[in-house]
C-alpha cells in the first residue's frame, strides 16, 4: 500500500525541482513584469497599479521602428545562417568522417570567449584605422567616407557570427541521423547527385533547419549587444530600447510593456511558422 | 586459402541460356585499405550470373558477398578486372545510370515519402509518364499484396509491409537484376519462412534475374536456383543447393552448408572406386574416390550427421562393408523432432549424429554410453573431388 502511494508521487517528485524553478525565476518575473507594465509613476515617488494599457499604445508608437528594425535584422541574419550553416553541417556531416567530433568542437571553440568580448573584439577588427578597413582605404578600393562599424551590415555580420553554431548544430544533427543507405538508394534509383540531394537529403534535413530557425531568429531579434558595440543610433534594436529604458531612463512600465509587446510578437511569429511549416509536412513538401 | 581456386569458382553446370549473362565479372578484384593496410574483399573473380537465375550468394560475414553485390549495383568500383551487365561493360558506370536495382538489408525507404511516392521514385527519375506510373506502381503493389497500402508512410508499417515497400520500389522499375542485401534479416522467423517463398514466387512472376546475398544458408538452399558460397574474397564453390549440399568442394563449404563431420585419413587400400580408411582393427571408414586415388594419399571425408546410424551394440554391417567407427556419447540434445548425439570417435574426431525422433520413444544412447557409428558408403563424401 505505501509502495503504491510512493509509486504514484515519484513523476510528481520527480518534477517538482524544475516546476519551483519555473515558478520562481519565470512565472514571478512574468507576473512582476505584467503587473510593472500597468502601472504609472517615478522613480523618485514610486509606482502605483492603475491598471494603464496607454503606456503598450505609447510605447508601440514610439518604438515601431526599432521593433520592426529588429524584426528585419532577425530575418536577415536567418536566411544568410540558413545559407552558411547548411553547407557547413552537410560537409561534416558527410565527409567529417573520424574527426567530425574534432570539427564541432572547433565550431564551439569561440564560445569559450565571452559572447560581449568576442563581439568588442569585432569592433576593433572592423573599426576605421583597423585591420580591414584602413588598408581598403590606402589602396583606395573604398572612399574616404567608408566606414562598416555602425552600419547595418556590421550589426547583422556579428549576429550572424555569434549564432552561427546555433544553426549549424541542428541542421547537422538532422543530416547525422540520415541513413546513407537511403541516399544510395536514391542513387540506385536512378537520381543523380544534385537530384538526390533536392528529392532526399534536403527534405530530411528541414527538421533541422526549422529548429535552428527557432533557435536563431528568437535570440537573434531580441539581441542588443551586437548593435550596442557595432551599431549605431540608426541600427538601434528593440532589445537596446527595453534595456535603455530599464537601467538608463528607470521607466520600468515602458520597458516591461516592450518586453511583453517583443514577446508577443515573436510568440506569434513563432506559432504561425510552426504551424505553417509543421516538420512533417514540411518535409512532404519539400520532396515535391 | 592462399590461392583463388579458379578452377572451382567456374560454375560447373552452366545453365546460361542463349545472349548474354545478366551479370558476369572477369577477374574482378577489390582492396579495402583499412587502417593503413591493403586489404583484398573481393580477390580475382570470375562469376556469371545467368537471366532469369536465382543467385545467392553464401558466406560468413565479411567473406566478400556484399562487396561483390555492391560492385554489381555501382557503389563499388573493382580495383581491378571488369564487371558486365548484360555483356555491356559498366565497370566505370555510376549507380544511377545502371539498370540494376537493390533491396537494402534495413529496406532504406526514403521516411518522408508514402508507399506510392516511394514506389514511384525510380520511374520518376526515368522520366515516365504520370499515368504510366500510375499503372506500374498499382500493379506491382498487387503482385506484392500491398494495395490499398499507397497513402501510407514507412513508419506507419510492419517489418514485413516495409520489406515489400521496398522489393517494389526495386522490381517496379523492370531491371536486369534485382540485388537483394540480406533482405530477410530483420524479420522474424515465421514472417521469413512466408516472405522466402513469396519472393521465389514474385521472381517466378516477373521473370527478372535476383541476386540474393545472405549468411543464412537455409535460405539460400531453398531459395535458389545457385549457390556460390564465398569464403575470405574467393568464392568456394559454385553450384546448384543440392551439388553444394550433398559434393562440398572444399572444407570450409562442408562445414559451412549444414553440419558436417570431417575425418582425415590416410587411404589403406582403394578397392571397386571405394578408398578404405582405417583407424583400429573394427574401426574404419569406406569412401567412394576417382581412379587416381593412390593407397597412402591423405584424404579429408565429410559425413553428413543425418546419414549416420547409432547402435549400442555391435552392428551387424560390419560385414557387409561399410564405415563403422566406435565412440564415446559427450552430449545428448533433444531438439523435438531430432536428438543429436555428440560422440568422441575412435577416428580423432567428434561426430554429430542426427537421430529422428519417428518411433523411439527413449533415446538411443545417453551420455557415457559406448556406441557404433555405421553408414552406407555412398554416404562418405570426399573433400575436393
Amino acid at each position: 500500500m505505501k509502495n503504491r502511494v510512493k509509486r504514484q508521487l515519484a513523476p510528481y517528485l520527480l518534477v517538482l525541482p524544475g516546476g519551483v524553478w519555473l515558478l520562481i525565476f519565470f512565472a514571478v518575473p512574468m507576473i512582476t513584469m505584467l503587473s510593472l507594465s500597468l502601472q504609472e509613476g517615478d522613480i523618485v515617488n514610486g509606482y502605483r497599479f492603475t491598471g494603464h494599457w496607454q503606456t503598450y499604445v505609447d510605447a508601440i508608437s514610439a518604438y515601431q521602428t526599432q521593433i520592426v528594425r529588429s524584426l528585419i535584422y532577425g530575418a536577415i541574419t536567418t536566411i544568410i545562417l540558413i545559407a552558411l550553416a547548411f553547407p557547413v553541417a552537410y560537409w561534416i556531416a558527410f565527409h567529417g568522417g573520424k574527426r567530425k567530433s574534432t570539427y564541432l568542437f572547433l565550431l564551439l571553440l569561440p564560445f569559450f570567449v565571452s559572447f560581449v568580448l568576442r563581439t568588442i573584439s569585432w569592433r576593433q577588427i572592423l573599426t576605421d584605422e583597423g585591420p580591414v578597413v584602413s588598408p581598403l582605404k590606402s589602396i583606395g578600393l573604398v572612399g574616404d567616407s567608408f566606414h562598416i562599424l555602425g552600419t547595418p551590415a556590421a550589426v547583422i555580420g556579428g549576429l550572424v557570427y555569434n549564432f552561427l553554431p546555433f544553426m549549424v548544430l541542428p541542421i547537422y544533427v538532422a543530416l547525422e541521423r540520415i541513413d546513407p543507405r537511403v541516399v544510395e538508394a536514391s542513387r540506385d534509383l536512378y537520381a543523380d547527385p544534385i537530384t538526390t540531394f533536392r528529392k532526399v537529403i534536403f527534405p530530411l534535413a528541414l527538421p533541422g533547419v526549422f529548429a535552428g530557425v527557432l533557435m536563431t531568429f528568437v535570440p537573434a531579434s531580441s539581441d542588443y549587444v551586437n548593435s550596442e558595440v557595432l551599431g549605431s543610433s540608426g541600427t538601434t534594436m528593440i532589445g537596446q530600447v527595453i534595456q535603455a529604458q530599464y537601467l538608463v531612463n528607470s521607466d520600468y512600465p515602458t520597458a516591461s510593456a516592450l518586453s511583453f509587446v517583443l514577446m508577443a510578437v515573436l510568440l506569434i511569429g513563432v506559432f504561425t511558422y510552426a504551424r505553417m511549416l509543421g516538420t512533417e509536412d514540411v518535409m512532404k513538401v519539400a520532396a515535391r | 586459402m592462399t590461392t583463388p581456386q579458379h578452377s572451382v569458382a567456374r560454375p560447373r553446370t552452366a545453365p546460361i541460356a542463349a545472349g548474354h549473362p545478366a551479370i558476369e565479372f572477369a577477374g574482378v578484384h577489390k582492396n579495402y585499405l583499412s587502417h593503413g593496410e591493403t586489404v583484398a574483399a573481393v580477390k580475382r573473380t570470375d562469376l556469371a550470373i545467368a537471366q532469369g537465375e536465382f543467385f545467392s550468394l553464401l558466406g560468413p560475414s565479411g567473406c566478400g558477398k556484399t562487396t561483390t553485390m555492391r560492385m554489381i549495383a555501382g557503389f563499388e568500383e573493382p580495383t581491378a578486372g571488369t564487371v558486365f551487365l548484360d555483356g555491356k561493360d559498366v565497370t566505370h558506370v555510376s549507380a544511377n545510370k545502371r539498370d540494376v536495382n537493390m533491396v537494402f538489408q534495413s529496406y532504406a525507404l526514403f521516411p518522408h515519402l508514402n508507399t506510392y511516392q516511394n514506389v514511384a521514385f525510380g520511374l520518376e527519375r526515368k522520366k515516365v509518364g504520370k499515368d504510366e506510373i500510375k499503372r506500374r506502381v498499382g500493379e506491382i503493389l498487387e503482385i506484392v499484396s500491398l494495395t490499398g497500402m499507397e497513402k501510407r508512410s514507412p513508419k506507419e508499417m510492419s517489418g514485413g509491409q516495409q520489406q515489400r515497400v521496398a522489393l517494389a520500389r526495386a522490381l517496379v522499375n523492370r531491371p536486369r537484376a534485382l540485388l537483394l542485401d540480406e533482405p530477410l534479416g530483420a524479420l522474424d522467423l515465421k514472417l521469413r519462412q512466408q516472405m522466402q517463398i513469396e519472393l521465389k514466387r514474385i521472381q517466378r512472376e516477373v521473370g527478372i534475374t535476383f541476386v540474393y546475398v545472405t549468411h543464412d544458408q537455409g535460405e539460400a538452399l531453398t531459395m535458389s536456383d545457385r549457390i556460390a558460397v564465398m569464403n575470405a574474397g574467393v568464392i568456394e564453390q559454385l553450384g546448384s543447393p543440392r551439388e553444394i549440399y550433398e559434393k562440398p568442394a572444399t572444407r570450409f563449404v562442408a562445414g559451412f552448408i549444414g553440419t558436417s563431420n570431417i575425418v582425415d585419413g590416410r587411404v589403406e587400400r582403394v578397392e571397386g572406386g571405394l578408398a578404405l580408411l582405417s583407424y583400429t582393427a573394427q574401426d574404419r571408414v569406406v569412401v567412394p574416390v576417382p581412379g587416381s586415388v593412390r593407397p597412402g594419399e591423405k584424404l579429408e571425408v565429410s559425413i553428413r550427421p543425418e546419414k549416420i546410424d547409432l547402435h549400442r551394440g555391435v552392428p551387424p554391417v560390419t560385414a557387409t562393408g561399410g564405415s563403422v567407427l566406435s565412440g564415446t556419447v559427450t552430449e545428448v540434445v533433444y531438439h523435438g523432432t531430432s536428438t543429436n548425439y555428440t560422440v568422441a570417435t575412435a577416428a580423432g574426431a567428434d561426430f554429430t549424429v542426427f537421430d529422428q525422433n519417428a518411433s523411439n520413444a527413449d533415446d538411443l544412447a545417453d551420455r557415457g554410453d559406448r556406441v557404433y557409428l555405421t553408414w552406407a558408403p555412398q554416404h562418405s563424401y570426399m573433400i575436393g573431388v
